[in-house]
C-alpha cells in the first residue's frame, strides 16, 4: 500500500504523490512515515526531506525550510515555508 | 467656437491618451491572469494551515497562559487598522474604496471611545489617511521594491505586526483589503487578524487521538505567527488581483470615453471646416457677382 504524500509551500503545491516512505526532519528528531502511520503532528526543523518511491529505490532529497508536518488517515502533509 | 487648428490639436491629444489607456488595459489584463494564477497556487497551503490551526485551537482551552496571538491581551482598547493598498494609480476607485472602508471603521471605533492606529501597506492610501487622521499612522511597509507579491514579503509584514503586538502597542488588529470577485467587482473587505479569529465551522480533522510533538501549545505557538503571515499573504494576493481587475475595467472605460470624445470632436471639426469653406465660397461668389 502506498502512502499519500503532499508537500505544500505558500507559493504552490510542490508535490502530491503516492510513495512508499518519507523521512521528515522533525523538531525533536527525524521520523519516517509509512502507510498506516498513527495520527501525528510535529513541527519540523530546517533540513532535508527523504522520499522513497519504493522500498528498494534510492531516496530523493528535498531541502525544506520552516514548517510543519501532519499525518492523518489521508496520508502525510508537509507544510513548509520554502522547498527545493 | 474653437478654431480648426485648436480642434485638430485636441483630437490628436485625446488620441494619444486613448493609446495610453488602451496599452494600460492590456497590461492589466495580462497581469490579472498572472495574479489569479498566483492566488490559485497559494490556496492549498492556506486552507491546510487554517484547518490545522482551527483543529489545534479547538483542542486547547484558552487560558491566560495560552499564546497571546490566540487569546488576545484581554483588553479591547487599542485597535490597529492594517490597510493594504496598491503602489500605483490608474485603477479606478480601487484604493479609495479600501481607504473608505478603513476610515468608516476608524470613525466607529473612535466614536466608541477606542484608540485607533494605522499601519499602511503600499503607497496609495497614505495621503488620504494622513489627512483624515493626522498622527495616527504608526507604521508603513513599502512594497514598491517587489514586482510580485511573495511570501517572504507577507512574512516580513506579519513579523513587524506581531512584534508590535507582543510589545503591547495594540490589542486588536483588523486588516483591510479588497476581495477579488471578478474583473468588474472587487469588494472591500475587513478581517480580524489578531487575535486569531477561529471559525467554528472550519472542518477539523477527525477526532482520532493525535500524537503531538513537542506538544499542542508549542506547535500552536509556532504556527500562529505563520498563520498571520499566511492571512496577510492571501490578502495581498487578493489585493493584487483586485487591483489589476479594477485597473482593467477603469482603463476599458477610459478608452471608450476617449473614443466617444474623438467622435464628437471629429464631427465638430468637420462641421466647422464645412462652415468655413461655405463662408469662403459665398464670399467669392458675392465678390464675382458684384463685378
Amino acid at each position: 500500500m502506498p502512502l499519500h504524500f503532499e508537500l505544500v509551500t505558500p507559493e504552490k503545491l510542490v508535490r502530491s504523490a503516492e510513495v512508499y516512505q518519507v523521512v521528515v526532519p522533525g523538531a525533536e528528531g527525524d521520523f519516517g512515515v509509512l502507510e498506516g502511520h498513527a495520527p501525528f503532528m510535529s513541527t519540523i526543523r530546517d533540513g532535508a526531506l527523504h522520499i522513497f518511491e519504493s522500498a528498494t529505490s534510492a531516496p530523493e532529497t528535498i531541502a525544506i525550510v520552516g514548517g510543519f508536518a501532519e499525518v492523518n488517515e489521508k496520508g502525510l502533509t508537509v507544510l513548509a515555508e520554502s522547498a527545493g | 467656437m474653437a478654431s480648426l487648428k485648436e480642434l485638430k490639436g485636441r483630437i490628436a491629444s485625446v488620441k494619444s491618451t486613448q493609446k495610453i489607456t488602451k496599452a494600460k488595459q492590456m497590461v492589466a489584463a495580462a497581469k490579472l491572469r498572472k495574479a489569479q494564477a498566483a492566488a490559485e497556487a497559494a490556496r492549498p497551503y492556506g486552507t491546510r494551515l487554517e484547518a490545522v490551526v482551527a483543529s489545534l485551537a479547538s483542542k486547547i482551552t484558552v487560558s491566560p497562559t495560552s499564546p497571546r496571538l490566540l487569546a488576545g491581551t484581554g483588553a479591547d482598547q487599542v485597535h490597529l487598522l492594517v490597510v493594504a493598498n496598491s503602489d500605483r494609480g490608474l485603477c479606478g476607485a480601487f484604493n479609495s474604496n479600501i481607504v473608505k472602508a478603513a476610515v468608516l471603521k476608524a470613525r466607529d471605533l473612535i466614536a466608541a471611545g477606542k484608540t485607533v492606529k494605522f499601519y499602511l501597506i503600499g503607497r496609495k492610501g497614505r495621503p488620504v489617511i494622513a489627512r483624515t487622521f493626522p498622527n495616527m499612522i504608526v507604521g508603513q511597509f513599502d512594497t514598491t521594491g517587489a514586482k510580485q507579491v511573495n511570501f517572504a514579503q507577507a512574512q516580513a509584514i506579519a513579523t513587524d505586526i506581531t512584534v508590535r503586538f507582543e510589545a503591547g502597542e495594540f490589542d486588536v488588529a483588523h486588516l483591510f483589503y479588497s476581495t477579488f470577485k471578478s474583473a468588474l467587482a472587487q469588494i472591500p473587505t475587513e478581517k480580524q487578524i489578531i487575535p486569531v479569529a477561529v471559525d467554528p465551522n472550519t472542518p477539523t480533522s477527525s477526532g482520532a487521538a493525535v500524537e503531538y510533538e513537542p506538544d499542542e501549545e508549542s506547535i500552536l505557538a509556532d504556527l500562529l505567527p505563520r498563520n498571520v503571515g499566511n492571512q496577510l499573504f492571501k490578502a495581498l494576493l487578493e489585493n493584487s488581483a483586485s487591483e489589476q481587475g479594477a485597473s482593467m475595467t477603469a482603463m476599458d472605460n477610459a478608452t471608450r470615453n476617449a473614443g466617444d470624445l474623438i467622435n464628437n470632436l471629429t464631427i465638430q471639426y468637420n462641421r466647422s471646416r464645412q462652415a468655413a469653406s461655405t463662408a469662403e465660397l459665398i464670399e467669392i461668389i458675392a465678390g464675382a457677382e458684384a463685378l
